[in-house]
């Protein structure tokens, strides 16, 4: 387990001061001239070293998409753009750094920025996180003020600037194209790929999406050493990662672990037990919604990693997991996020503006049971025709939720079908309510 | 998909003009963006919309009208800026009340009791549904997705503010407060510090590791 003196993000509670002069103290705007002065080849490489992998959920290596950056400019901008979206139900970690330690993030920004030849980054932050983007603000602004950002930032001959973007609700502007689309003041609606964005990103410049923790580690990374941090955690799944714990158990917190510890300890160290005691646990979902949850016999031994959550059919996704113990109604549990996709779905794609909507109302029959057995292969075949057929992976979101509870809990769900029968006169096939087939809104 | 509803007839006012306020907001806004990318700034434009709005009249909502002010000053046609007020549900398209309550029912707050929370904000209003107003005007209540603040759910949003670890008797007592022209602080409503474990916290406790990095 992480110890304190390995921990990067040192005010997460925000028990101390989170302005300029608190984060000096903690270390922060220590040598970023230095940094800088090594040049973008030896930054990139010491950011590939140390095995980051982007921690928004989808674990590339870091310093390897920076490197996708052209190296020459041909006249067209670059930027850097900071996913600051976090809306993937469950996760509640970036929250953490915007409004506690968010010089961490400014000063990881102008590194980032100038490793991939940026004078210009925006961050765009959900539109519900306003006082987190106020302090962000007066973050920003008090950098600017001691000449750390700017023209000549840090006195490293560097111009940078640095943009706040608030978001309006949308789900969807997570995905790195809808998020530029938006910021270009259009829908939040995905692009196709390719042009990835490193060619063809925002304005149609060179550009890279990170989210806001692979930023803000990297100052830390680049001034400790990728050797440090790839010490930290297991080969593949190097270093530390802010995680948070919410659902069914005491004490629901956010905080910062090693990879590659077992999730039981965790819960038991970070979550203070499952409510009731470990037997009480029915299943967690690892890493925000969209990744498949986990029975309680493998939730006993997985490690909370990239590598290991897969190796189980799941994934690490943002890290923050979602437990639910015995009292929970599974079925209700995984209808919620059906509901979810079905209301942010953009609209783009027709088998992902269709098929949530599908999907939310098979799933809601089948929390009341009022369904046939067979539609619960009906069910797998919708999440299958929706998933992959889309621009983006909101349809794959969608869709895997539901493969995991058809995967891990199909009996509970035919037990459910059987009681509805039994309380509604036997066997005969359910009608479904006209009014149910409705088209998509 | 969702999709945001219109005004209803008669709400919508004649005219809209931004004022000295917005206008010193929208100064400051449009130099984040590239001249010739004007339209980068149609969100941050209807947020100022819709806050002058808050403090004219009561009531933060984004007239027709006011699109059509986004519209010129932007550059854009303003079906662009319509498109988008309506893509997004943080803009309000129907006036709304003074209090904006907005209910997180995701599953991480549904586990921790967020049906309590929105019955509790049922009770103290009398609002019936989701997205009624309250018939004194002071309330409006939402259902929103998951606020990004998990772990301390179940979470109300008034307006700009996190209310947080609710439960059904203190948001009674924060609504009650709301209703007498107070807003309490912002945060858990329990004992606990942020995000950390309520109880204190299990990390970041050895004072000597607090030293700069680098150094350690």
């Amino acid at each position: 387990m992480l110890q304190d003196k390995d921990r990067i993000f040192t005010n997460l509670y925000g028990q101390g001061d989170w302005t300029l002069a608190g984060a000096r103290a903690r270390g922060d705007w220590d040598g970023t001239a230095e940094i800088l002065a090594r040049g973008r080849d030896a930054i990139i490489g010491e950011m590939k070293a140390s095995g980051l992998r982007g921690r928004g959920g989808a674990g590339f290596p870091t310093g390897v998409k920076w490197s996708f950056m052209p190296r020459k400019n041909d006249g067209r901008p670059h930027y850097l753009v900071i996913n600051g979206d976090e809306s993937e139900p469950g996760t509640c970690k970036d929250r953490e750094i915007l409004r506690h330690d968010p010089h961490k993030l400014v000063e990881s920004a102008l590194i980032a920025s100038f490793a991939m030849g940026a004078h210009a980054a925006y961050i765009y932050i959900r539109g519900e996180f306003y006082n987190e983007a106020m302090h962000l603000q007066h973050a920003i602004d008090e950098a600017y003020e001691a000449g750390l950002i700017g023209r000549n930032a840090c006195g490293s001959g560097w111009d940078f600037d640095f943009y706040i973007h608030r978001g309006a609700g949308a789900y969807i502007c997570g995905e790195e194209t809808a998020l530029l689309e938006s910021l270009e003041g259009k829908k939040g609606q995905p692009r196709m790929k390719p042009p990835f964005p490193a060619a063809m990103g925002l304005y149609g410049c060179p550009t890279t999406v990170n989210n806001v923790e692979s930023i803000a580690v990297s100052a830390t990374i680049l001034r400790r050493g990728a050797a440090w941090f790839a010490g930290l955690g297991r080969p593949n799944n190097a270093g530390s990662k802010l995680m948070a714990i919410s659902g069914h158990v005491n004490t629901p917190c956010v905080f910062e672990e090693e990879l590659g510890v077992p999730m039981r300890e965790i819960i038991e160290k970070h979550g203070g037990g499952v409510r009731g005691g470990w037997d009480n646990l029915l299943a967690v979902i690892p890493g925000g919604c969209s990744v498949p949850m986990l029975p309680r016999d493998v939730c006993e031994s997985v490690l909370m990693d990239y590598d290991s959550l897969r190796a189980e059919g799941s994934g690490l996704g943002t890290g923050c997991m979602i437990v639910m113990d015995k009292s929970t109604d599974i079925i209700a549990a995984i209808a919620r996020f059906s509901k979810f996709f079905k209301h942010e779905s953009c609209g783009q794609c027709t088998p992902c503006r269709e098929g949530t909507g599908w999907m939310m109302r098979i799933m809601e029959r089948m929390v009341e049971g009022r369904a046939e057995i067979e539609e619960i292969d009906m069910l797998e075949q919708v999440t299958r025709q929706v998933e992959g057929h889309t621009i983006c992976a909101l349809g794959d979101a969608a869709a895997w939720p539901i493969q995991g509870l058809i995967r891990r809990f199909r009996p509970v769900m035919e037990e459910r079908i059987h009681a509805y029968k039994a309380a509604h006169g036997g066997g005969r096939p359910v009608q479904v309510p006209t009014g149910l087939v409705e088209a998509a809104e | 998909m969702s999709t945001q509803p219109t005004a209803p007839t008669g709400a919508e006012p004649t005219h809209f003009a931004f004022d000295a306020e917005s206008e010193q907001q929208i100064a400051v806004i449009l130099a984040k963006y590239p001249p010739e990318r004007k339209a980068s700034g149609v969100l941050p434009l209807l947020y100022v919309v819709q806050k002058q709005m808050g403090r004219q009249t009561g009531s933060a909502w984004i007239p027709r009208i006011a699109m059509d002010v986004v519209a010129e000053r932007l550059e854009m046609a303003p079906i662009r800026v319509y498109e988008v007020a309506t893509f997004y549900l943080m803009f309000n398209t129907k006036p709304i009340g003074r209090y904006h309550l907005q209910v997180c029912t995701t599953t991480s707050c549904w586990l921790r009791g967020s049906d309590d929370v929105t019955a509790a904000c049922k009770k103290a209003t009398g609002i019936k549904a989701f997205g009624e107003t309250s018939t004194d005007g002071l309330f409006t209540l939402t259902e929103v997705e998951c606020l990004g603040a998990c772990a301390n759910a179940p979470i109300l949003q008034v307006d700009d503010d996190y209310y947080e670890d609710l439960d059904g008797p203190r948001t009674l007592e924060l609504i009650e407060a709301l209703k007498r022209g107070e807003r309490p602080t912002p945060g858990p409503t329990i004992d606990r510090l942020n995000s950390a474990p309520a109880g204190g916290r299990r990390v970041l406790v050895d004072e000597t590791a607090a030293k700069p990095q680098g150094q350690g």
